[in-house]
């Protein structure tokens, strides 16, 4: 008797996506905002049906529910609805107010939830499929707008890309280990003498093609193009729910099936992890354009998180895990102030449209240096802790040079943090004052505010909740 | 007949091929310079050579995954040209041109 409850939260996901697809189409007036509301509501829902759900593997051992992908799909599923919120009002003043644009999101969602409960390459392959393609359409959604239409086709051109060299690696598994399973996987490695050369290389490209959809260099060379020509609120969940599901992937692939080959893996992600943290904070210095500015801060941040996987032991997973979830909330607090930039109707995304911000909107500019001074990792914010987390366990690790150069590599982006506080507080305006802000708007800059300020004073939850996903993952 | 010495096709020449497969579809993305639809021709490219692979050790290892997760990749293969197609579409539509070289309005 297969023990189909365990995938629940994907069953009802799906379908209530393909109910709100089939009620969104129906009427002949714009069912965008209703449509929207739905997708938030099935968001919710599913979280709730996710924390109820038992723990154990199906469909043959396609799909595992454990402490891991709990923790990871409530953030994917809080990350994608704070995502779905944002867009509701910039959709509407830019004529983007279609309803396959929330049901693409919520496939999207879908996608990252089957990804991080993958327990075999097949499941782990449809996932990310289904959470790519709807982001390269997405990514296209403003298709009157030439960088949005350039956006999606680079975008596009390099996830294809990814997606073959992340299968040709599968393959490669496949063949030399003789399964695709995980579990099966991580018992004929038991030994890691046995490995062969061609399992090697198989790893090799898995960890290529991973590497792309978490944007670590060298393999970022799209982000700052999407990032920069996506609309807004594209940007803002491309920034938060799938970066957090790429990362539970990837640490679950390493962690599980390949977690006797960590000498073999655990030298390449120090160095993806190194460089990540150097570009993010140099490339990002002289940037004009914000979006284009938190792509490579995203980078860094990729970077930072590395470090906790590249210690390859418990703490340093939890770190990573930790990391992830405070990136996630600090991350779509700054991403809804970039959201609310608009100046007489129109959508603005340069630095120097923040300037003088302090005097217009005072309440948005502190939010946002919070979220500033919380990215450069400055006590008592929740950026601190995350890095403590992840330095801590690099150095028990004894990865002293990636431990040092981390710092100074936080200690560099907290220049170009700190211009964009300094932008907003003591820089003159510069025409006409930004729009009144949003409700929605305001609405997840104040949850993600209130998050970061005050992480401090009662850390314990989170940390004890990834503590058991990490215990679930390396068993 | 006389002359033709049999040779059987081994795992190592299946291997051999897709290998060569993937290294011509990875070229043809990054040094294609031309034409938008030689990237999408390339991504196939690569994904034939994984389906060759799967298949190739499906039939060595006596296994029936590798063939379903052919089955797979060749559906997702389709919904992928189709979305990759929508999209050069409407680019074409906004830039006029398709052209590899002109798709930098980005950078920086």
């Amino acid at each position: 008797m297969m023990n189909w409850t365990l995938a629940l939260p994907e069953l009802v996901l799906a379908l209530c996506g393909l109910a709100i697809l089939g009620i969104g189409v129906l009427p002949k007036r714009n069912t965008f905002f209703p449509c929207a509301m739905a997708v938030v509501g099935a968001f919710l829902l599913t979280a709730v049906v996710t924390l109820g759900v038992p723990e154990g593997t199906a469909f043959g051992g396609q799909i595992a529910a454990d402490a891991f992908s709990r923790f990871a799909k409530v953030l994917i599923l809080l990350g994608a609805a704070a995502g779905v919120v944002l867009s509701i009002d910039f959709n509407a003043r830019e004529g983007l107010d279609r309803f396959e644009y929330p049901v693409l999101l919520l496939f999207a969602t879908l996608g990252m939830m089957v990804m991080v409960s993958a327990n075999d390459l097949m499941a782990l392959y449809i996932g990310l499929e289904l959470l790519s393609l709807s982001l390269y359409v997405v990514a296209a959604f403003n298709r009157d707008d030439e960088r949005s239409a350039e956006a999606g086709l680079k975008y596009f051109v390099l996830g294809a890309l990814a997606s073959g060299l992340l299968l040709y690696g599968s393959s490669l598994v496949y063949g030399f280990t003789g399964t695709t399973n995980f579990d099966s996987i991580a018992n004929a490695l038991s030994d890691p003498t046995k490995a062969s050369a061609g399992l090697i290389v198989g790893l090799v490209f898995v960890m290529v093609g991973l590497a792309f959809k978490i944007s670590a260099v060298p393999f970022h060379m799209w982000t700052p193009d999407v990032y920069e020509g996506a609309p807004t609120p594209v940007t803002a969940f491309f920034a938060a729910a799938p970066k957090v599901a790429a990362i539970a992937l990837f640490a679950r692939v390493l962690g599980g099936p390949f977690g006797d080959l960590a000498g073999q893996w655990q030298q390449v992600v120090v160095i993806i992890s190194l460089l990540s943290m150097v570009l993010g904070a140099f490339a990002a210095i002289g940037q004009e354009n914000i979006k284009r500015l938190m792509a490579y801060s995203s980078i860094g941040h990729v970077g930072f998180a590395l470090v906790g996987l590249a210690a390859a032991s418990e703490a340093g997973m939890r770190g990573l895990l930790v990391y992830m979830a405070i990136y996630l909330l600090m991350n779509l607090g700054a991403f809804a102030v970039l959201v609310a930039m608009r100046r007489q109707g129109r959508a603005v995304e340069q630095v120097r449209d923040l300037a003088g911000l302090a005097k217009t909107d005072l309440g948005m500019a502190v939010w946002m240096a919070i979220f500033m001074f919380s990215m450069a990792g400055i006590p008592p914010l929740a950026g601190f802790f995350g890095k403590m987390f992840v330095f801590k366990a690099a150095v028990d690790a004894g990865l002293w040079t990636l431990a040092i150069v981390g710092v100074l590599a936080s200690v560099v982006s907290a220049f170009y943090y700190l211009r964009i506080v300094k932008v907003m507080f003591f820089d003159e305006q510069v025409g006409a004052a930004l729009d009144p802000r949003p409700a929605t708007v305001s609405l997840v800059m104040t949850a993600s505010g209130l998050f970061t300020l005050l992480f401090f004073l009662y850390p314990a939850p989170l940390v004890a909740a990834a503590q058991a996903a990490v215990a679930a993952l390396l068993g | 007949m006389g002359g033709i010495t049999e040779m059987a096709v081994s795992l190592a020449h299946f291997l051999t091929v897709s290998a060569i497969l993937l290294v011509l579809g990875v070229f043809g993305i990054f040094l294609n310079r031309k034409n938008v639809i030689v990237i999408l021709m390339s991504v196939e490219l690569i994904l034939l050579a994984v389906n060759l692979n799967l298949v190739a050790f499906s039939a060595a290892l006596g296994d029936l995954t590798g063939q379903v997760f052919t089955m797979f990749i060749l559906t997702v293969a389709a919904a992928e040209a189709a979305i990759g197609l929508a999209i050069v579409v409407i680019y074409f539509r906004n830039r006029g041109t398709i052209e590899v070289e002109d798709i930098s309005t980005l950078k920086g």
